[in-house]
């Protein structure tokens, strides 16, 4: 939802990065208020999931240009766990297996850590997994997720859940969704879609990362950003979602490739 | 990252301090009358020494095993002290006669001697260097018939016991560090639990080597008759020397019929330093003989020390029906070597054995896991499971496994699996994204990975075992 007057979570402005040398991230601005959902979609290739993971802090990307204030506190100068613990929260595309671990001691851990930096009180093993259960009701998940190893033999659909689960564990100030619709089934859709709505206030916000039109009409997005090589070059409402299901990305970037020869037109003259 | 997980490797030993004890050292060098000098000042009867010259003839025609996958510079056995003891009165009464010095020692490491500070409910052996320096707890146990004493003392005071049992298990020829044991050796536990008896509270020994340039050459011997049940555990430490120190102990467990014995190991000598400088060489011989029917023996070890770890606790299983398991942690890092596993031989009917070993390298080290499966003719429908995983922390280090299976009975099932993983940045990364640190993270993991084997062992030793872990693997993970 737009809300009148709401605070700014993330401003990013002329974000360049790149991963092993290559340049993928080439000026981006991107700003997000709470309450706000804002979806980006583009073709394959044109800079979404980095640009997912390098507001997380994945190492593997560098960041050569640019800023991104979080709630007014400079992103790039916090390690990945700072971020976490500020309230930055990545769903993954392909969410990590963690061999030996149970899915209940790493949720309660990382639930714990979070509380504690909150000041509040930590949960004992019984005390979470009652909590837990509760949320995993939203996600209609089943209880053996539990004792099962984070994500080891997970389905696609399931490895989703267990990301939207921990979404709805931290209560993080901006949540990321990378591609959180693929690998899902339409009721998974529509019961992870569910989920995500109830987390959603006006306190919050959420950037959905994805290819498909089809996430869109469970979870409505307040914006619609086009990404290619590496910048948003396009930016409106809901419609726009639909504009691009049925004329694809093309004409996008062809009508930004004419604005810009116009900019560069008129600055000559 | 690779910063993040070598901080988590590389805590300091905190182990490495040095005593200041006037020790009675023997000259270096080894040759029969080292041995002769060896068995005379511990007043050993003929038939002992006997037993030592024979094994020392039988060493001197034998190698050096080349198969183990570790690699080290020829030891020069003349120039390692075969006998090291800490200097004072020649018969101690009662705790308050040992040297004040050597019971702060063993407070520093954890282990109390005084009876009125000991660990609760667990009777403890402590050798230091060659000797056994006290004994907790034994007039308790002598009560239900249990002998729990120095091999010294075991020695002179059941010398029968001791005749029928020594070398059962493990021949004096049995392999090279074994002869060169049986040779040698200084002392060690003895510990004995009579028909029927089930040992009240868990046996210990815990293991300090203090002098630069000693061998410890410890021989542990353990015997559980019908119907007997004891929990032992042993704990290793030393202080950190530049040059290597040489452990060759051998253990020998005997359970007769309906016998159960469960051998604990938490072995963390020193590992030399990041550079590989110094350590313990661990060529250590452990074996158990399941002679009884429906009998038991369960090893299990966390090994977290030494330069070079060559060790393999077996079971023989003779007994129909008796039962044989090893459970295993090796964790190697900077540019330990560990070449580590077990046997399991079934000869007895229906016999099983489970076989859990789990490997985790870091740094620069190379940590092999080597077993042997072997069923015999006679063997009729025994079983194995053996479960092998590897975890590599960092991109430098190495894992192998190498399984020997020899089946010789068709009505046998073997089962082998084997997995390898490793901690990787994205791994780390998905800890961190959720607010967990790489500290916390990693020592999530690598429970999560060793749990199998961690809830073998009594519980204080488990979460002694956790934290060594923990510590050991402080600063590794990249």
């Amino acid at each position: 939802m737009i809300v009148q007057d709401s605070k700014i979570i993330l401003e990013v402005r002329g974000l360049c990065a790149s991963v092993n040398g290559v340049e993928i991230l080439k000026g981006l601005d991107f700003t997000v208020k709470s309450g706000e959902v804002h979806a980006i979609m583009g073709p394959n290739g044109s800079g979404k999931s980095t640009f997912a993971k390098v507001l997380a802090g994945h190492t593997a990307y560098e960041v050569t240009a640019g800023t991104a204030l979080f709630e007014g506190k400079n992103l790039f100068e916090l390690a990945p766990e700072a971020r976490a613990l500020a309230g930055v929260f990545l769903a993954f595309q392909y969410p990590i297996e963690v061999p030996g671990v149970a899915n209940n001691q790493f949720l309660r851990l990382t639930y714990n850590t979070i509380q504690v930096q909150r000041g509040k009180e930590e949960l004992d093993p019984l005390e979470f997994d009652d909590f837990v259960r509760e949320k995993m009701k939203l996600l209609e998940m089943s209880p053996d997720f539990l004792d099962r190893n984070v994500n080891e033999g997970f389905s696609g659909g399931e490895k989703k859940r267990n990301e939207i689960l921990q979404m709805a564990l931290l209560e993080p100030r901006l949540a990321i969704l990378d591609e959180t619709d693929s690998g899902l089934d339409i009721d998974a859709l529509k019961i992870v879609s569910q989920g995500i709505n109830q987390l959603t206030n006006k306190d919050n916000a959420i950037v959905l990362v994805t290819h498909y039109q089809r996430l869109l009409n469970y979870i409505v997005p307040d914006f619609v950003h086009v990404m290619e090589a590496g910048r948003i070059i396009k930016t409106g409402g809901k419609e726009l979602a639909l504009e691009l299901e049925t004329r694809g990305y093309d004409w996008v970037a062809a009508e930004y490739q004419a604005a810009s020869e116009t900019r560069v037109a008129e600055g000559a003259v | 990252m690779s910063a993040v997980l070598q901080n988590i490797v590389n805590q300091p030993y905190k182990h490495g301090f040095i005593t200041n004890i006037e020790s009675d050292v023997a000259p270096k060098g080894l040759n029969e009358d080292t041995i002769r000098m060896i068995s005379a000042k511990k007043n050993e009867p003929e038939w002992l020494l006997e037993f030592r010259l024979k094994s020392y003839q039988a060493w001197l025609k034998m190698e050096e095993p080349t198969w183990p996958n570790v690699h080290f510079k020829k030891i020069d056995y003349q120039a390692i002290s075969y006998y090291a003891a800490p200097k004072q009165k020649p018969k101690l009464k009662s705790m308050d006669e040992v040297d004040p010095e050597l019971l702060r020692t063993f407070e520093k490491l954890g282990v109390p001697l005084h009876e009125r500070m000991a660990l609760a409910g667990v009777a403890v052996d402590v050798i230091f260097d060659s000797v056994s320096v006290a004994t907790t707890y034994k007039h308790k146990l002598a009560e239900v018939g249990i002998i729990f004493c120095s091999m010294s003392e075991a020695v002179n005071e059941y010398p029968e016991l001791v005749q029928k049992y020594l070398g059962t298990v493990v021949p004096t020829g049995d392999n090279f560090y074994a002869a060169l044991n049986s040779a040698v050796f200084t002392d060690g536990s003895f510990c004995f639990i009579p028909k029927g008896v089930k040992c009240p509270m868990d046996l210990s020994t815990y293991f300090r080597i203090n002098t630069e340039e000693t061998g410890q050459f410890e021989r542990t011997l353990i015997i559980a008759e019908e119907g007997a049940s004891v929990s032992y555990l042993e704990g290793c430490t030393a202080p950190a020397f530049s040059s290597n120190q040489l452990h060759a102990a051998v253990v020998e467990l005997v359970a007769l019929d309906n016998a159960d014995i469960k051998y604990s190991t938490v072995q963390n000598w020193y590992a030399g330093d990041e550079n590989g400088v110094g350590g313990v060489y661990n060529f250590v011989t452990k074996r158990g003989l399941a002679k009884g029917i429906n009998s038991r023996i369960s090893w299990t070890q966390v090994e977290t020390g030494s330069a070079i770890t060559w060790k393999y606790p077996s079971v023989v299983l003779l007994g129909d029906n008796s039962v044989g398991e090893f459970y295993s942690v090796a964790v190697t890092n900077h540019l330990q070597q560990a070449d580590t596993g077990t046997k399991m031989i079934h000869i007895g009917k229906n016999t099983r054995s489970t076989i859990v070993s789990k490997g985790i390298s870091a740094g620069y080290s190379n940590n092999s896991y080597r077993g042997l499966v072997r069923i015999a003719p006679n063997a009729a429908d025994a079983r194995n499971y053996s479960q092998c995983d590897s975890m590599l922390i960092g991109d430098q280090s190495g894992a192998n496994t190498f399984p020997y299976i020899q089946v010789g009975n068709n009505t046998a099932q073997v089962e082998h699996e084997a997995s390898t993983s490793k901690i990787g940045e994205d791994q780390l990364f998905y800890f961190a994204q959720r607010g967990v640190n790489a500290e916390a993270a990693v020592s999530m993991i690598i429970n999560g990975f060793c749990k199998d084997v961690f809830q073998q062992l009594p519980m204080e030793f488990a979460v002694e075992a956790t934290k060594l872990l923990s510590f050991k693997l402080e600063g590794s993970v990249g």
